[in-house]
């Protein structure tokens, strides 16, 4: 077991490295630094400030090495201008630049400034990730339970009535894509002028204009389950169809098994047979999908915390994609790409332990 | 429960015309026709048939476990007087498990993988004696020492997977037993496993049949098997019952011409390739809603009469000077029981030419890692062991041995999918032991061909036949243009006796037996010098077996073919083979002629094998050797010799050397080698396993 872990975490620090050098190299293509010094500098600098104002900032020179440099394997740029001043990476504005450390990237734990917010990285990563930590577990605390009942009682009964409701209603869900059920949401629940928000206030059954709020920009500071509902459905609905679907045709599959008969033949009642023998058996393949979800819900709040206004990781990406903010960038790689491999990790160890026959190797 | 007032001189189970059918949004689909049959207490009744013919739906009919589209169209089950068919779902539930258990035919997917063994076993008298767990622990503990399994409680605790497949099946046996049924459906429990292991299984079976009073109710298409454990037997075809009665009598005196056909194309001691070659049943199976007017059989059989067989339904009679024997033929007190079939063909033996294949000090060796997240130390599977043969032009050679002894992997390295470890394999003049197929040339690769053992999976399900032979004459560069290899794919469908219309059709399209003749056609279009044969009649039905291998033969003796013949099958080796080797855990423990290893002196091994062997003869009588346990694991050979762990020779040799020094390989008269310490005097005074009972 420790082994495999170890023999793991070598490969997803490969992995982490690769992918950081793609989207370090993609975010510091040429046009874009161009853009940067401009936005920085002055917009009518001549191509040859901008050239000079890059070099001045320490990114110029091979992209190899200014990746080593953000990542704190390669020594800082140092650079001492003709006024006699010394700026360089790990220079502070204050500081004294003897008294400076040589390495500064993010394995030193300096992940740079963010150009958007005017804050660290990290500072603002953490926020956010904080945020839409929040965000994901609501999700999952809705999403997994309702998909996994919806998807056995559908798989129990092939072809069953049941099943039949069961599987329209999923595959409706996961037909919906996000921004027309968020918008169907809000239009039918959070608006005061259509939906049942002006029957409700009507008949004087709330007090306020809308059952829910259209946004969740308040749930930053104080979760409620009006200001939050919205968000977690329209996410949450999605992945129930979906999970719902695979845990369907898994519990399917399990009820023809020889062993599903075995279990009838010896007498148990089909609640038992379906609870003790089909269950765990049946989790086997939605498991790995719904480990699977963590890295999708990662992406997939970018456009629900866009459209309900919720400052959590999609909304900084989107954010900080849409102002060329290349160390955010940097940063949000990183902590996508190290949850993604943890999840997945998690995925495989959490697998062993739900199907016996399972070796890792 | 009516068990108070159950009278013991009345039937057990009491089927009376019984018919179950299916239905499809096409039709209904009659799977099992007027089926009666009785089974009184304590007694085992056998159901034998080839595939199709609705065996297995009686016995999940009286499970009344048919599934959505199966139903009970006529007729009554009576178990202990009461009506199943009028039974609801909770009577039953009451009854499967405890009054009613079955057992299946593969153990490994009828236990549930994600359950601890234990928990499977206790949940039975849980739920139907409302036993407290601690108990229905302690009871199964006791059950699972029933069934011989060492070391309960650590089976308890294992999951299936971590058990062998005997071991596995003596598990369900013991979850059948878990609440001592009245009535043991089995279906056939021992075809998924080895002979020797098999062999313990039905002793088991057999044992606590008699210890517990169970009556049983046990399926299987072996003959040999039904004759071991029954008393009384019902012969079926194409869902009726054609013949029943007591087991000897149906035997010895059979009054239907479908059993005496099914007889007659089984190998039997006696039988030979070229002087009593095998008698196939013409034609096949019919299909379901294809059946013919009249007699099932009647296209099919050799005293066929128009106007009388295929005039209408035809009824079970009893036939008189037996007990309760019957027999649904019209024409039963007719026919000549015991003149001579007519249509044995002798034939010529074929001469064995010069050397083809050589092998010499073969290994294979393949390492493994262990632990459940990898890591471990990693182990060796010595797969092959110092194999040492030759094969000679129009020979054919025997590899017998139960699975993991090594034989599969013996084919994968001659047919170059691996490479040796060591040792040399020559073939014709060339050394190929270390050439993967891709390397190797285009005629040494159609020069060596194989016939698999499942012709479902072998065939692409998307190409038609002539298209899938056509293929590989253009793989191995045959004919310069279509209509060449087109003309040759023709004559090759003549070679393997199918009609050339079939070109067309596609695999979905062909039985079983239709697809392995494909196979056959497709390896020989190379013009295939040597053939390796692995099991290719195993998956076939009796009837279906004897053509195939009687094709194999024509065609060896046409093309002076080599065939390595790679079987577990021991009566079918016996019958078709010129030479056998026998192998185990890697090893060649035996080889020699046909006539030197069926006869003494054996190797301990080939001697418990051919006493495993169900011999489907009243006159055969048997030496009884069980084998103790399981085959060991390749991966963790004992040491010494391969066999000392279950060898009931060994206290014959002195100072303990079967524990420490791999024995030698002994030669006796006549070429006949053996690979063990028993010494020449007590090799000589080895008994026949088989004997003939006098006439």
């Amino acid at each position: 077991m420790l082994a495999f872990v170890i023999r793991r975490l070598g490969v997803m620090l490969v992995t982490a490295l690769v992918l950081t050098f793609v989207v370090f190299f993609l975010t510091n293509l040429p046009p874009n630094l161009e853009k940067l010094a401009r936005s920085e500098g002055s917009v009518r600098m001549t191509d040859a400030a901008v050239a000079s104002w890059l070099e001045d900032h320490g990114h110029s020179g091979s992209v190899f090495y200014r990746y080593a440099e953000w990542l704190g394997a390669a020594p800082g740029w140092v650079i001492t201008d003709e006024k006699g001043v010394t700026r360089g990476k790990c220079i502070g504005q204050r500081d004294d630049p003897a008294m400076a450390p040589k390495f500064c990237g993010v394995f030193q734990g300096n992940w740079g400034v963010s150009t958007v917010f005017k804050k660290t990285v990290l500072y603002s990563l953490g926020k956010s990730m904080a945020a839409t930590g929040w965000l994901m577990l609501a999700v999952m605390l809705v999403m997994v339970p309702v998909a996994l009942v919806i998807g056995v009682l559908a798989g129990m009964r092939e072809g069953s009535r049941t099943d039949r409701v069961l599987s329209t209603f999923s595959i409706t869900t996961s037909a919906t894509p996000e921004y027309v059920s968020g918008v169907i949401l809000v239009a039918l629940l959070a608006s005061p002028a259509t939906g049942l928000s002006p029957l409700l206030a009507e008949w004087g059954w709330i007090a306020k204009k809308t059952l829910f709020m259209g946004t969740a920009t308040s749930a930053m500071d104080n979760i409620t389950f009006w200001n939050f509902g919205l968000p977690v459905a329209t996410i949450a609905l999605y992945g129930v169809g979906y999970i719902a679907r695979m845990t369907r045709a898994s519990m399917t599959e399990v009820m023809t098994q020889q062993y599903i008969r075995t279990a009838r033949l010896k007498g148990v009642g089909f609640g038992q047979v379906v609870l003790r023998h089909a269950l765990r058996n049946a989790m086997i393949a939605p498991f790995t999908v719904i480990m699977l979800q963590f890295p999708y819900l990662l992406n997939g709040v970018v456009i629900v915390e866009t459209l309900f206004n919720y400052k959590g990781f999609g909304w900084m990406l989107v954010t900080a994609a849409g102002n060329n903010d290349i160390e955010m960038l940097l940063g949000a790689s990183v902590v996508a790409v190290i949850f993604v491999l943890v999840t997945q990790l998690i995925s495989d160890i959490g697998y062993v332990f739900l199907n016996p026959r399972i070796r890792l190797g | 429960m009516s068990n108070a007032v159950w009278d013991a001189s009345q039937p057990i189970l009491e089927i009376e015309n019984l018919s179950i059918s299916f239905f499809t949004r096409l039709r209904e689909i009659p799977a099992v026709m007027d089926f009666s049959c009785k089974v009184m207490a304590g007694e085992a009744m056998g159901l034998v048939g080839e595939s199709g013919c609705g065996k297995s739906t009686v016995a999940l009919g009286v499970m009344r476990d048919l599934g959505k589209n199966g139903q009970i169209v006529a007729g009554s089950i009576k178990f202990k007087g009461r009506d199943l068919v009028k039974m609801d779902e909770e009577e039953l539930r009451h009854l499967r498990g405890s009054e009613i258990a079955m057992i299946y035919q593969e153990p490994m997917a009828s236990l549930n993988p994600a359950m601890k063994i234990g928990a499977q076993l206790i949940e039975v008298p849980m739920i139907h004696q409302g036993m407290a767990r601690a108990q229905a622990w302690e009871l199964a503990r006791q059950i699972v020492a029933d069934v011989r399994l060492p070391d309960p409680d650590r089976i308890l605790n294992a999951y299936p997977h971590q058990l062998s497949g005997g071991q596995q099946q003596r598990i369900v046996i013991a979850m059948a037993l878990m609440s001592k049924p009245a009535l043991l459906i089995l279906d056939e429990p021992t075809t998924a496993l080895d002979v020797t292991v098999e062999a313990g299984i039905v002793d088991l079976v057999k044992d606590l049949g008699q210890k517990y009073g169970t009556s049983m109710l046990f399926i299987s298409h072996n003959l040999g098997l039904i004759m071991d454990v029954c008393d009384r037997l019902c012969v079926m075809y194409s869902g009726e019952a054609v013949e029943t009665g007591a087991v000897a009598q149906v035997f010895d005196d059979m009054r239907h011409p479908y059993t005496q056909a099914l007889f007659r194309s089984i190998p039997l001691p006696g039988a030979d390739k070229n002087a009593r070659p095998l008698i196939s049943i013409p034609g096949n199976f019919p299909l379901p809603h294809e059946r013919p007017k009249g007699c099932n059989f009647g296209p099919r059989c050799d005293y066929f009469q128009a106007g009388r067989c295929d005039a209408g339904d035809v009824a079970m009679v009893d036939v008189p000077d037996g007990d309760r024997h019957g027999s649904r033929c019209v024409k039963w007190d007719e026919i000549d029981w015991n003149a001579a079939p007519k249509a044995r063909v002798v034939k010529e033996k074929a001469p064995i030419g010069k050397v083809v294949l050589q092998m010499d000090d073969l290994k294979k060796y393949y390492s493994v890692s262990g632990g459940a997240f990898g890591g471990g130390h990693a182990k060796v599977v010595k797969a092959n062991e110092t194999l040492s043969f030759s094969a000679h032009e129009g020979e054919t050679l025997a590899i017998v041995g139960e699975s993991g002894c090594g034989k599969s992997t013996f084919a994968k390295v001659l047919m170059g999918l691996e490479t040796a470890t060591s040792g040399t394999i020559t073939l014709f003049d060339e050394q190929v032991q270390s050439t993967p197929i891709q390397d190797r040339r285009v005629d040494t690769v159609s020069s060596v061909q194989m016939v698999f053992q499942n012709p479902f999976d072998t065939l692409n399900p998307s190409m038609t036949v002539g298209r899938q032979i056509i293929r590989a004459l253009e793989v191995f560069h045959i004919g310069n243009s279509d209509a060449e290899r087109t003309d040759r794919m023709l004559e090759l469908l003549d070679l393997v006796k199918l009609p050339r219309a079939f070109a067309e059709r596609m695999p979905r399209q062909l039985s079983g037996g239709q697809k392995q003749r494909v196979g056959i056609a497709r390896a020989f279009a190379g013009g295939a010098k040597v053939v390796v044969a692995d099991e290719p009649v195993s998956a076939l039905d009796v009837s279906v077996q004897a053509a195939v291998t009687d094709l194999l033969m024509d065609i060896q003796r046409q093309n002076k073919t080599t065939l390595l013949f790679i079987s577990h099958d021991l009566s079918i080796v016996r019958y078709l083979s010129d030479r056998v080797l026998v192998m185990y855990l890697g090893h060649v423990v035996e080889m020699g002629s046909t006539d030197q290893v069926f006869q003494p002196p054996y190797h301990p091994y080939t001697e418990a094998l051919l006493s495993a062997v169900p011999v489907a003869d009243t006159k055969v009588i048997r030496k009884r050797i069980v084998l103790e346990g399981d085959i060991p694991s390749a991966m963790n050979p004992p040491p010494g010799c391969p066999f000392q762990t279950r060898c009931r020779w060994k206290s014959q040799v002195a100072g303990g050397l079967c524990d420490t020094t791999m024995p030698p390989v002994q030669t006796l008269t006549g070429g006949h080698q053996i690979k063990c310490h028993l010494g020449a005097d007590v090799l000589a005074k080895m008994d026949p396993v088989i004997t003939f009972a006098a006439e």
